[in-house]
C-alpha cells in the first residue's frame, strides 16, 4: 500500500464469528510454505473454503471477537494479504496475528459493532488513521478504534520490510 | 505507585525507571529465539538488505516442528537454516538430536533468567515466564526487524494477577488447574496482558509444572504471564546459568487490572479436560461423558518434560494400551528422553504399548508422525484443539493432564481411573 492509502473503499465479502484461529486461517500442515504469495492458495482451506474463491481484490473480512488466536504463524497474515482482502475488521484481534497483519502491510480494524451493522455485499469506506467505518450500503457510520500512530506509518510503508528497507538505505 | 513484573523488565529494557500500561516503548531484546520459521526471518532479514545480524551470540534456533524432515521441501528448509546459521556465526543452535521442542531446550541450557526481554517467533514462547522472563511471541517479520538491530516496540501491559489458594486435590495437576482457569476466563480473558500466577499453590509447583501454566496462559490470549522467581526457582536456575541470577519480584504496591483469586481445593476438584474445540471449553472429566478415543497423546511444549513422563509410567504400569488405542510419547527434548531412557519411564511406557516418537512438536501441530483421521478422537496432553488442529477438520481433540492421557489410553475411553 503506497503512502496516502489510509482510506479504504471495498466489499464485506464475509461476516465470520468470534475465535477464528490461526488454524482455521492457514492449517498448521502448511507451514512450510514460505513464499507469501503462494499460502494464499490455503486461506481458510478447512473451515471456509468458499471464501477464497469468491474472493475479490480489496475485498473486506469482517469478524467478532478475538480474530487470529492461537499461533503466532504469519502465513495467516500473509494468506489473507495475497488472496486479496483489503482489510479486516473484527470486534476484536489476538495480538501477535494484529501485530504479524499491520508488519505485512494488510489493514486490520478494530471495530466492536461492525459484525451485527454489515451484511455481505455491503460496501464499506475505512479511514485508518481516524478510525471511522462507512457502511454506504446501510448508510451507518460504524465506530473504530484509531490505529496507533506507528501502525499508521508501517502500514502507509506497505509494511515493516519496506519500511525497514527506507531506515536500512537511509 | 509501584510496578509489575512487566513494567520492571520493560522499564529496564527500554532504559527507563519507569513505565506505565499503554504506553509504547522500544526495548532492548535480550534474547530471539525461532525454531523452523527461520526460514521465514531469514529472508525478510534478506528482504530488509540487511547483511549481518545484530548479535549472533543473542540468537537461538532450534529445530522441532518437523524433526526429522519429513518432506524434501522441509529438509531444504533445515539446510537453508543451516547454511544462515553457519554464515552468521550463530553458535545456540540446536540441531536434530541435539535439542528437542525450542520451549524446553531454552531453559534447559541455561539461556533464559529472570528479568531478561525474551522474543520468539513461537506464541507458546510465554512458557519462559516461568524463568522470571518477560518472553513474548512474534511473527517472523518483526523478528527479522529484531535480528537487524536487537530492538522491538511493545506496548506495556496491564496486568492481570491470578492468586491460587489450598491444595490440589489428588490426580490434579498443574494443567488441570489453568485448564480450569481458561474455562473460567475465557480464550480471549487475558488478550494482551501480562498474568502473574502467584499464591501457595503456585509457589508448591515444580519448575517444569509452572511451565504448563506460562504455557498456556497463551491460550487465555496472554501477551506474556509469570510465575514467581524464587528459592526453587534459582536451585534450578544455578547449575545452568553461570552468570548471576537476578532476583525479580512485582513491587508490593503494584497496580494491577483485576486479580483473580482461585481455591484450588475447593474449585478444582478432580481432572479437567479442554473438550473440541476450543480450549475454553472445559469441563470437569467425570461430566465428560463416554468419548472413545483412538489416540492418546503425551509431548508437547506443555507437557512433555520428565514428570509428566513419570506420572505416565506410573499409571500405565504392569497394563497394556486397550487395542482400538494408540498412544504416542513424545519427551520434550533429547535431555528429558535420555533421562526418561535412565530412570526406566520410556521402557514402561513401551512395555505397555507407546511409540515414542522424536523430541518435537509433531502431531500436536498436525503436521507431523501421527496425523488423525476424519472421525478419529485423540485425547493430548498438548496446548489447542482447534478444528482441525491435528489433521482432519473431522477429527476431535480433548485435552487433559499426562495422568489422564495415560489413563485413557489404557481404557480406551476418556478416563480419570488412574490409580
Amino acid at each position: 500500500m503506497p503512502d496516502g492509502c489510509l482510506k479504504l473503499r471495498g466489499s464485506v465479502r464475509a461476516v465470520l464469528g468470534d475465535h477464528i484461529d490461526t488454524d482455521v486461517i492457514y492449517p498448521g500442515r502448511y507451514l512450510n510454505i514460505t513464499d507469501r504469495e503462494k499460502t494464499a492458495e490455503h486461506l481458510f482451506e478447512l473451515s471456509y473454503p468458499e471464501i477464497r474463491g469468491c474472493l475479490a481484490a480489496g475485498d473486506f473480512l469482517v469478524a467478532g471477537r478475538n480474530f487470529g488466536c492461537g499461533s503466532s504463524r504469519e502465513q495467516a497474515a500473509a494468506a489473507l494479504k495475497f488472496a486479496g482482502v483489503g482489510a479486516v475488521i473484527a470486534g476484536s484481534f489476538a495480538r501477535i496475528f494484529f501485530r504479524n497483519a499491520i508488519n505485512l502491510g494488510l489493514p486490520v480494524v478494530i471495530a466492536p459493532e461492525a459484525r451485527q451493522a454489515c451484511v455481505v455485499g455491503d460496501v464499506l469506506t475505512i479511514d485508518l488513521a481516524a478510525g471511522e467505518i462507512r457502511n454506504l450500503s446501510q448508510n451507518l457510520v460504524i465506530s473504530a478504534a484509531a490505529l496507533d500512530m506507528r501502525c499508521v506509518e508501517l502500514l502507509a510503508a506497505g509494511g515493516l520490510i519496506p519500511y525497514l528497507k527506507r531506515k536500512q538505505a537511509a | 505507585m509501584g510496578m509489575t513484573l512487566a513494567e520492571k523488565i520493560l522499564a529496564r529494557a527500554s532504559g527507563q525507571t519507569r513505565v506505565a500500561p499503554d504506553q509504547v516503548v522500544v526495548a532492548r531484546v535480550d534474547l530471539a529465539m525461532s525454531h523452523e520459521n527461520a526460514d521465514l526471518v531469514r529472508k525478510s532479514f534478506a528482504e530488509i538488505g540487511a547483511r549481518r545480524v545484530w548479535d549472533p551470540t543473542r540468537i537461538v534456533i532450534i529445530f522441532d516442528h518437523r524433526i526429522p524432515a519429513e518432506s524434501e521441501r522441509t529438509a531444504a528448509t533445515h539446510k537453508a537454516i543451516r547454511e544462515f546459521v553457519a554464515a552468521q556465526g550463530i553458535s545456540n543452535f540446536y540441531d536434530i538430536g541435539r535439542g528437542g521442542i525450542c520451549h524446553q531446550v531454552l531453559p534447559e541450557n541455561g539461556h533464559v533468567r529472570p528479568g531478561m526481554l525474551v522474543v520468539g517467533t513461537d506464541s507458546h514462547t510465554t512458557t519462559h515466564g516461568a524463568f522470571g522472563a518477560f518472553a513474548v511471541g512474534i511473527g517472523a517479520t518483526e523478528m527479522a526487524g529484531v535480528w537487524t538491530d536487537g530492538s522491538l516496540w511493545f506496548k506495556v501491559p496491564h496486568s492481570l494477577r491470578i492468586e491460587v489458594q489450598g491444595q490440589l486435590a489428588q490426580w490434579v495437576s498443574a494443567k488441570d488447574l489453568i485448564l480450569y482457569i481458561i474455562g473460567r476466563l475465557g480464550t480471549d480473558g487475558a488478550d494482551y496482558r501480562a498474568v502473574e500466577f502467584d499464591g501457595p499453590v503456585i509457589r508448591g509447583l515444580s519448575v517444569a509444572s509452572r511451565m504448563v501454566l506460562t504455557n498456556l496462559a497463551m491460550e487465555m490470549g496472554a501477551k506474556v504471564a509469570f510465575t514467581p522467581v524464587d528459592e526453587l526457582l534459582l536451585d534450578y536456575l544455578r547449575p545452568l546459568a553461570p552468570q548471576k541470577i537476578h532476583m525479580i519480584a512485582p513491587d508490593r504496591d503494584a497496580s494491577y487490572e483485576r486479580t483473580v483469586t482461585i481455591d484450588a481445593g475447593r474449585e478444582v476438584r478432580e481432572p479437567q479436560i479442554a473438550c473440541p474445540h476450543a480450549v475454553d471449553n472445559v469441563r470437569p472429566l467425570s461430566e465428560v461423558g463416554d468419548v472413545a478415543i483412538d489416540q492418546a497423546l503425551l509431548g508437547s511444549c506443555t507437557n512433555g518434560r520428565l514428570e509428566d513422563l513419570e506420572i505416565a509410567a506410573r499409571v500405565v504400569v504392569g497394563r497394556t494400551v486397550c487395542e482400538r488405542t494408540r498412544l504416542l510419547v513424545i519427551p520434550a527434548s533429547q535431555q528429558i528422553y535420555r533421562e526418561a531412557l535412565e530412570l526406566g519411564y520410556l521402557e514402561t511406557l513401551v512395555a505397555a504399548g507407546a511409540i515414542i516418537n522424536p523430541p518435537g512438536c509433531g502431531p500436536c501441530v498436525g503436521i507431523h508422525q501421527g496425523i488423525l483421521a476424519a472421525g478419529e478422537t485423540c485425547i493430548s496432553s498438548t496446548n489447542r484443539n482447534f478444528v482441525g488442529r491435528m489433521g482432519s477438520k473431522d477429527s476431535r481433540v480433548y485435552l487433559a493432564s499426562p495422568a489422564v492421557v495415560a489413563a485413557s489410553a489404557g481404557k480406551d475411553r476418556a478416563s480419570g481411573h488412574c490409580g
